[in-house]
């Protein structure tokens, strides 16, 4: 079966803010994101198993005319604070790319 | 006038601004120049400590290029959100290079300085009145956050901005600003939609991110009554409908709701089209205006001074039991520290970032219970004062290396130390406090301005 990482341009976390992350996933043709979306394989619901959080945390965003998906937590730790060890929230994606897409 | 034209000169200044591109932009007859010079997104250190992420010679230089391009135009030239958090002691940082330009240039400048920071006593009345109100998530808030934080800026919307301009200034130094706001000041001045003038500034703030392909270049953007064009201006560079509404997701949690002091831009109804081969029309965009004005705050205080040692481990039983290991560590070293150096528990704090287990990822982290073959351990210590965190740091060192493990009898060298000596001193370290927004009686009354006049003219210019 096709992991995300197969059909995906670009997957991707950042900081939006010192307080949320966001995870971006991003396709390069309309057919991937249709196949990506119709698959309905990102939910929240993965996404909160996934990264251990409480689903009612997790926003996820659909957007066709960008050919992206985003998903959107508060941050387990305030960035910078003691503890946090991604200043810029950039290494946070990696477990989405194995999601896999039927 | 049936359009406002401009160019966004960088995504900050002192990153580097690419002058060819900004000089071709002038063909293109701009309004106005602009440009962000700061960001949360480096940390919570220059907010803090009141230095900049961006060295002074940097900045000096790009300021230097965006001034003659503007001059050469006869156009105002805005930056907001200077030396990088935009705090007074910042806004000062970037007045004295203006001073030095001008005076380099020989040169009169007409110098709207609007500040940001924040008075404590002000922020205590408000938050008596309770015009301080939480976004979520916050950290806890009280009087005692305001008294902690070295410094607190309010981020202006285009209220400010637009005074500015209608004064006359030729700069405008903004201490914390909306990145949008500074390019949607005149074009809302000038009685153009909000919704579109507020998403050409979303596009334009980032520079040259907004392309399909990264590249050195300026963003050149027009606003009329019913478009906003985006245009990139540089070798190479090309906008597509797919690269603009991308944009819109970077670093915002919400592609779709970008909230300002005095509304939100709803980007549901954008519309994106290819106007020409490199530049993209954007119609559709709304800007709902909101109930009441809200500034958003921000807010950094001392965590303490901090102390760390860099080392490995490669040793195979001590892996597998690394938790163990550690929590016994842990244990000698917090007892150590009572005993020895008389410091409680809640004078310090004590954190071990395991890389090649979860130092990246923490808590987030699915493949915890992967064993690697070799871990390196950032240990840190944060107390009230140096001399605490290097010493707490410093009787660390003994127990990492000697600490013992079951399997073998006798003792060992557990720990493989990077440095001698092994501890590094970081200074003071900061933390964000507040994730509020303030409720001001006014939308003027967050914001001062000032305007200076700045060098003296050497040669008439007409």
């Amino acid at each position: 079966m096709r992991q995300l990482k197969d059909i995906a341009s670009l997957i991707r976390s950042k900081n939006a803010g010192p307080f949320v992350l966001t995870f971006d996933i991003m396709f390069s043709s309309d057919e991937d994101y249709e196949i990506v979306a119709r698959s309905g394989a990102l939910s929240r619901e993965m996404f909160a198993a996934l990264y251990k959080q409480p689903v009612e945390k997790v926003r996820l965003f659909a957007c066709p005319n960008a050919r992206a998906f985003k998903f959107s937590i508060p941050r387990p730790l305030t960035q910078g604070d003691l503890g946090d060890g991604d200043m810029h929230g950039g290494q946070q994606s990696s477990p989405l790319m194995y999601v896999e897409i039927p | 006038m049936d359009e406002i034209r401009y160019v966004a000169a960088s995504g900050a200044i002192g990153a580097g601004v690419h002058e060819p591109s900004l000089m071709q932009a002038l063909e293109l007859k701009p309004h106005f120049i602009a440009s962000d010079a700061g960001t949360t997104d480096a940390g919570p250190f220059a907010l803090g400590s009141g230095k900049t992420a961006f060295s002074r010679e940097a900045v000096l230089r790009d300021t230097d290029i965006v001034l003659r391009a503007a001059r050469k135009a006869s156009i105002p030239v805005l930056i907001g959100s200077v030396g990088t958090a935009g705090a007074d002691a910042h806004v000062d940082w970037m007045l004295d290079i203006v001073r030095e330009i001008a005076a380099d240039r020989g040169i009169s400048l007409r110098v709207a300085v609007i500040r940001s920071e924040q008075d404590k006593g002000y922020l205590h009345e408000l938050n008596a009145e309770g015009r301080i109100l939480a976004l979520d998530p916050a950290p806890p808030f009280d009087d005692a956050t305001i008294d902690r934080s070295s410094h607190i800026v309010g981020m202006m919307g285009v209220e400010p901005l637009q005074a500015a301009l209608e004064a006359g200034a030729d700069l405008v130094i903004a201490g914390r600003c909306s990145d949008p706001a500074l390019y949607a000041a005149l074009p809302i001045l000038r009685g153009f939609p909000p919704g579109l003038a507020w998403h050409a500034g979303k596009v334009a703030e980032c520079g040259t991110l907004a392309c399909e392909t990264m590249g050195k270049g300026v963003i050149f953007a027009t606003v009329r009554q019913d478009e906003a064009v985006i245009r990139p201006v540089g070798d190479g560079l090309r906008c597509t409908p797919q690269s603009i509404a991308a944009h819109s997701l970077y670093e915002n949690a919400d592609p779709y709701l970008h909230k300002e002091c005095s509304g939100a831009l709803d980007l549901t109804h954008s519309c994106y089209e290819q106007a020409d081969e490199i530049s993209v029309r954007i119609t559709g965009s709304e800007f709902p205006a909101a109930d009441r004005y809200t500034v958003k705050l921000e807010g950094a205080e001392l965590a303490g001074y901090q102390s760390l040692i860099i080392g490995g481990v490669r040793d195979p039983y001590i892996i597998m039991q690394l938790d163990e290991w550690l929590s016994q560590i842990t244990a000698y070293i917090k007892k150590g520290v009572t005993e020895l150096l008389k410091a409680k528990p809640d004078e310090y704090t004590l954190v071990f970032h395991v890389y090649g287990r979860d130092a990246v990822m923490g808590v987030l982290e699915p493949r915890r219970s992967e064993l690697p073959h070799e871990v390196g351990i950032v240990v840190e210590a944060t107390a009230a004062t140096q001399a605490l965190a290097t010493a707490i740091i410093q009787y660390c060192r003994q127990p990492l290396l000697h600490a013992p493990i079951p399997q073998w009898k006798g003792a060992i060298t557990g720990f493989a130390c990077l440095h001698n000596p092994a501890e590094i001193e970081r200074g003071p370290v900061w933390r964000f406090n507040l994730n509020h927004v303030a409720v001001p009686h006014s939308s003027s009354e967050m914001f001062r301005m000032e305007m200076l006049t700045v060098g003296e003219a050497l040669e008439c210019v007409s």
